[in-house]
């Protein structure tokens, strides 16, 4: 970080139109630097650092309270033959393909249904939209009622005449995480809408003029058309789903905390129940690491986009 | 819901294709609604009429008790005040800090100036779960731990690379020009910054401070991360600890869940402009 003390390059001319953008002065005055350093700072202290400490965790066993003692890949080697581990893995896996395939089709379907302007669109998006602003744990507790045993949904089922579908939902190894996946689902939909709702405004209407003027039908214009017109809100979907995905935890622990039986364990609820309840913060933070490793693709790809459109 | 804009002289066919619409949007608001509806509705009802007719019945009491019952007895009153003690101070810190960087990189040549945007932005997009032992250790270690002023930090510290990202791009688009005819009129960097970028800057600002409201009141993981003591958690947390302390006592419960969502709904709907803006502007840049 030291490098930011450099002082900024001199142009060789002033009448050079070097400074296309910054049309500051060429010299870096000290308060200037100083507004980047201050927040570099405050991130370092509680982001760069830690993490960096994370990743050496992951090479110890450490019980929190004595020293931490390094063992290598000693917690990854352990990994291979952990049971809940690899459910664990394979729940995040589901969990990223039923959560986020759906979001993103379901968020795109409704922003299609409501992207025109018309009377009463506007209560329709807000209804969609306003579960976004609950924390996920009040949304958790919502579904709570509705999955009990004598809850809603039993009920329901009950006075329609399903009563043999009536169920645990929660309590039963076989359905608690996709129960827990409709709440995280309900809560998502609306905020992809609102990214859709944003590309397809983007979308030159202009195109769909045309394309009905050659006598493109609907579909053939939602396929040539609006699809690859959607290219790059995709890409901004396919981030914020993967990496909201593998950070889901607030849901799965109000819901579940991951049981019974491991049954809805996600990895992140897995690393934070053995870091802070086992206390076995070695292998917690050797389990942050595989996540890492899973957002890293994704956050590597954003950070391409994001570079490319920085300057 | 279902009134139609046809007019009298409309074809039939769009009429009919506004029905449509009106239908099957409406039924998609419901369903959406519904949970919401049930909650508010479980949280005025009594105690033994949910346990006499069960929670999907019709409501056969009325009580504005649970309300208490959770404020008081259950600690929302001072889980809320915890929430709102985090919430205000990290929002315009991380906001302040996040727009004099902003600032920085977007309107002079610094040296490494996109690799250090990215380097911050990088750092909001890591997983949090690798942060979690090293933050709770270091709070510790520096004598935090278990008070709010950890929570704050780590909020903004957490939080900061993303909004200079965000308005980065923002200030960025901001005409050279008027910063130019500032500095011939002598202005330096902070009155450029005070009396120029800020102010032109104040969409951007507001569309983020609706979001991270949300976002910081609704955090679960690093408040039960940097914080132990049940006096000192926040409303997310206290929520959870309300479930534990009233088992199956669905009308406190709810009632609880409406307490700590009102707040966020209430920033929703007043600046929901700002809050949509907000999202598309971290996102569809």
């Amino acid at each position: 970080m030291a490098v930011l003390t450099a002082p900024a390059r001199k142009s060789p001319a002033r009448s050079l139109p070097r400074g296309r953008r910054a049309g500051g002065p060429r010299r870096t005055p000290p308060l200037v630097l100083a507004f980047v350093l201050v927040p570099l700072l405050a991130e370092a202290v509680w982001v760069f650092w830690p993490a960096l400490q994370g990743f050496y965790l992951a090479l110890t066993s450490w019980d929190g309270v004595s020293p931490p003692s390094f063992v290598g890949l000693g917690n990854f080697r352990e990994m291979a033959h952990d049971d809940v581990f690899l459910s664990a893995t394979g729940h995040t896996v589901l969990w990223l393909v039923l959560f986020g395939g759906l979001s993103a089709l379901l968020g795109l379907g409704a922003a299609l249904l409501l992207q025109q302007e018309r009377r009463g669109v506007g209560f329709y998006r807000a209804a969609l939209f306003l579960p976004v602003v609950f924390s996920l744990v009040a949304t958790a507790l919502v579904w709570q009622a509705i999955y009990q045993p004598e809850g809603v949904l039993n009920q329901l089922l009950q006075s329609v005449g399903l009563g043999s579908l009536r169920h645990a939902w929660l309590a039963d190894q076989d359905t608690a995480l996709y129960a827990v996946i409709v709440p995280a689902l309900w809560r998502q939909i609306g905020y992809v809408m609102v990214l859709y709702l944003a590309g397809l405004k983007g979308v030159d209407p202009a195109l769909y003029e045309a394309a009905k003027m050659d006598g493109a039908n609907i579909w053939q214009r939602f396929r040539h058309i609006t699809v690859p017109q959607l290219r790059s809100v995709n890409a901004v979907v396919l981030s914020v789903i993967v990496i909201d995905s593998l950070r889901s935890f607030d849901v799965v622990w109000s819901l579940t905390r991951g049981g019974p039986y491991h049954s809805s364990e996600l990895l992140s609820t897995y690393m934070y129940s053995t870091a802070f309840q086992s206390l076995r913060l070695g292998y917690g933070s050797a389990l942050a690491v595989v996540i890492f490793v899973l957002a890293f693709g994704v956050i590597a790809s954003y950070l391409v986009r994001a570079f490319r459109e920085a300057d | 819901m279902a009134v139609t804009s046809a007019t009298p002289t409309a074809p039939r066919r769009k009429r009919a294709v506004t029905a449509g619409f009106h239908l099957g949007a409406g039924a998609l608001a419901v369903l959406w609604l519904l949970p919401i509806a049930l909650v508010l509705v479980t949280s005025l009802r009594s105690f033994d009429d949910i346990a006499a007719h069960g929670l999907g019945s019709w409501p056969q009491s009325f009580t504005l008790g649970n309300f208490g019952q959770a404020w008081v007895d259950g600690g929302q009153q001072r889980a809320l005040i915890n929430s709102l003690l985090v919430t205000v101070p990290s929002v315009a810190i991380t906001l302040a800090l996040a727009a004099m960087a902003a600032f920085a990189l977007s309107r002079y040549e610094l040296r490494f100036r996109r690799s250090l945007l990215l380097l911050m932005l990088g750092g909001n997009l890591l997983p949090p779960q690798i942060l979690l032992i090293p933050v709770s250790k270091l709070s510790e270690l520096m004598g935090v731990y278990d008070t709010l002023p950890a929570l704050i930090g780590v909020q903004i510290g957490f939080g900061v690379g993303f909004y200079v990202f965000v308005l980065h791009g923002f200030m960025r688009a901001i005409p050279t020009e008027i910063q130019q005819a500032a500095v011939v009129d002598g202005a330096g960097p902070w009155q450029i910054f005070w009396r120029i970028i800020l102010p032109l800057a104040r969409p951007a600002l507001a569309a983020l401070s609706a979001l991270s409201f949300t976002w910081i009141f609704n955090d679960l993981l690093w408040a039960i991360t940097v914080l132990r003591s049940d006096a000192k958690m926040p409303i997310t947390a206290a929520l959870i600890g309300l479930q534990g302390q009233y088992v199956s006592m669905w009308n406190v419960i709810a009632a609880g869940s409406v307490i700590a969502a009102a707040p966020t709904v209430a920033v929703f709907l007043r600046f929901q402009r700002h809050f949509v803006a907000g999202l598309n502007l971290g996102a569809v840049k």
